[in-house]
């Protein structure tokens, strides 16, 4: 079970209304939908080196979109 | 219309055209935060609330249950509701009716932008030369919306003129006087009636072909929702983004060691911008109450009128630390200037390209300014809060 404790960015499209704070301060992790509405790109794995990036677009998110945790 | 006398008590008759509220509101906000979070006002029709902190702002936002935004602009007296979707749209109307534009306002849609934003700075940059002085809100920030945004539409620069005088009657004279809203908004609208005529007999690369060939719901766009958007498009995206770019220049203006460091360190514009958005948030929305309800300990009465800020909400403390500072590199910053929940607005990748264009191609030009000697700044009045006049000295 080495998958254990990945971290990984997740986007709550329900709550998402296209601020585009994630797409711009970690385009690494999130891009925008054909709306302007935000997904993480590929499965959403936070790559080592990007964890502050993730944190900052959690903690801009005005909606409380993004999520970030161990999956 | 009638005079509005000078305030007493904020928390029990504010108003929002009080010199002293359009000249620098942030104390008035603080001072009802800390006794009154939800203010009140007889002087408009129905009566007026104003909710000054974070968390009731972001609760009525979120409740289109309670909070109806059929009327979106406070008004002395109501007129009958104008639609012009979907910031006037109510669930269930606005989904399919904000669907309908967000494609054309997303980010890698606006990202082309880019060059013509940069170029029409440039030659509005080279029209100011070496002059010395110049007003940065009337010779720079106000033209740069009405260029881009008459390049979307498709419709004349020159133009420009109109579009800000049908502006300044809606949002500021008709706050008092109703009379002048009606005859403007007819005026808009056929004006862009002949517009989608124009488009229907040949099509451009512009929005309103986009609109005439566009499917909502699986159906065409009905002409009077296509005009009503219209108006929206032209109204929301001018003053508001001309305020943004006036009021940051007027902050560097008015502080140094900020504009020496932002000047300096490119890399700070990102957050320089978000924090300029926060601070001078320009846009407050309104709601009007359809159902009665209590938000934050208070009453709000059906057919009220809600003076929603999101600008006051930006300043609360509770939600940002030394939310009274400008910090240009502040890097937490869920701030709410282009509004909370399904009515965020839908130009802000557009706003945010114009202002970041417009202060890097300013600053790359003109690092050294400050406000003229005897500068007399003076601000909007009412819905979207910005300078209007802006003296500067350069070099």
């Amino acid at each position: 079970m080495g998958t254990l404790n990945v971290l990984r960015v997740r986007v709550d499209s329900e709550r998402c209304q296209g601020h585009n704070r994630c797409c711009s301060l970690a385009p690494e992790l999130f891009e925008a939908d054909e709306l302007g509405n935000a997904r993480v790109k590929g499965d959403g794995k936070v790559a080592a080196g990007l964890e502050a990036k993730a944190k900052l677009a959690v903690a801009n998110c005005p909606e409380h979109a993004v999520r970030l945790g161990n999956e | 219309m009638s005079k509005h006398p000078p305030v007493v008590d904020w928390a029990t008759d504010f108003d929002h055209r009080d010199p002293r509220w359009v000249e620098n509101p942030y104390p008035i906000w603080d001072e009802l935060r800390g006794r009154c979070p939800v203010a009140h006002s007889d002087r408009f029709q129905d009566g007026a609330y104003f909710p000054s902190r974070y968390a009731e702002v972001r609760e009525i936002a979120y409740d289109s249950e309670h909070f109806s935004s059929r009327r979106v602009i406070v008004r002395e007296t109501k007129v009958p509701p104008q639609p012009a979707p979907p910031i006037t749209s109510d669930p269930p109307e606005h989904t399919p009716a904000r669907k309908l534009l967000l494609p054309a306002f997303a980010p890698q849609v606006i990202a082309k932008l880019e060059p013509r934003t940069r170029a029409l700075c440039r030659e509005l940059l080279d029209a100011i030369g070496d002059a010395g002085t110049c007003d940065g809100a009337v010779d720079y920030a106000q033209h740069i919306p009405v260029r881009l945004i008459a390049h979307m539409l498709g419709v004349p620069e020159k133009d420009g003129d109109l579009f800000r005088r049908w502006i300044h009657l809606v949002l500021e004279v008709g706050i008092s006087d109703e009379s002048v809203i009606l005859p403007t908004l007819k005026e808009m609208s056929v004006y862009f009636a002949t517009e989608l005529k124009r488009r229907g007999a040949k099509r451009g690369e512009d929005l309103i072909s986009f609109l005439l060939d566009a499917k909502m719901d699986g159906q065409p766009v009905p002409e009077i929702h296509m005009i009503g958007t219209l108006r929206l498009l032209l109204i929301a995206g001018i003053d508001t983004t001309w305020s943004g770019i006036g009021a940051s220049l007027w902050h560097l203006a008015t502080h140094p060691e900020d504009r020496r460091r932002l000047a300096a360190d490119a890399t700070l514009m990102p957050t320089a911008i978000e924090e300029f958005l926060r601070a001078y948030a320009p846009v407050t929305m309104a709601r009007e109450v359809v159902k009665e309800t209590t938000v934050g300990g208070c009453p709000f009465k059906e057919n009220g009128q809600v003076l929603l800020s999101f600008p006051a909400a930006n300043r609360d403390p509770a939600m940002f630390a030394d939310a009274d500072k400008v910090l240009i590199d502040r890097a937490e910053n869920r701030h709410a200037a282009f509004g909370l929940g399904r009515h965020r607005c839908l130009g802000s990748n557009l706003a945010r390209l114009e202002m970041t264009v417009a202060i890097e191609e300013w600053l790359a030009r003109f690092p050294e300014f400050r406000l003229a000697d005897g500068a007399k700044v003076t601000w909007s009045e009412g819905t979207v809060r910005g300078p209007r006049r802006l003296p500067l000295a350069l070099g």
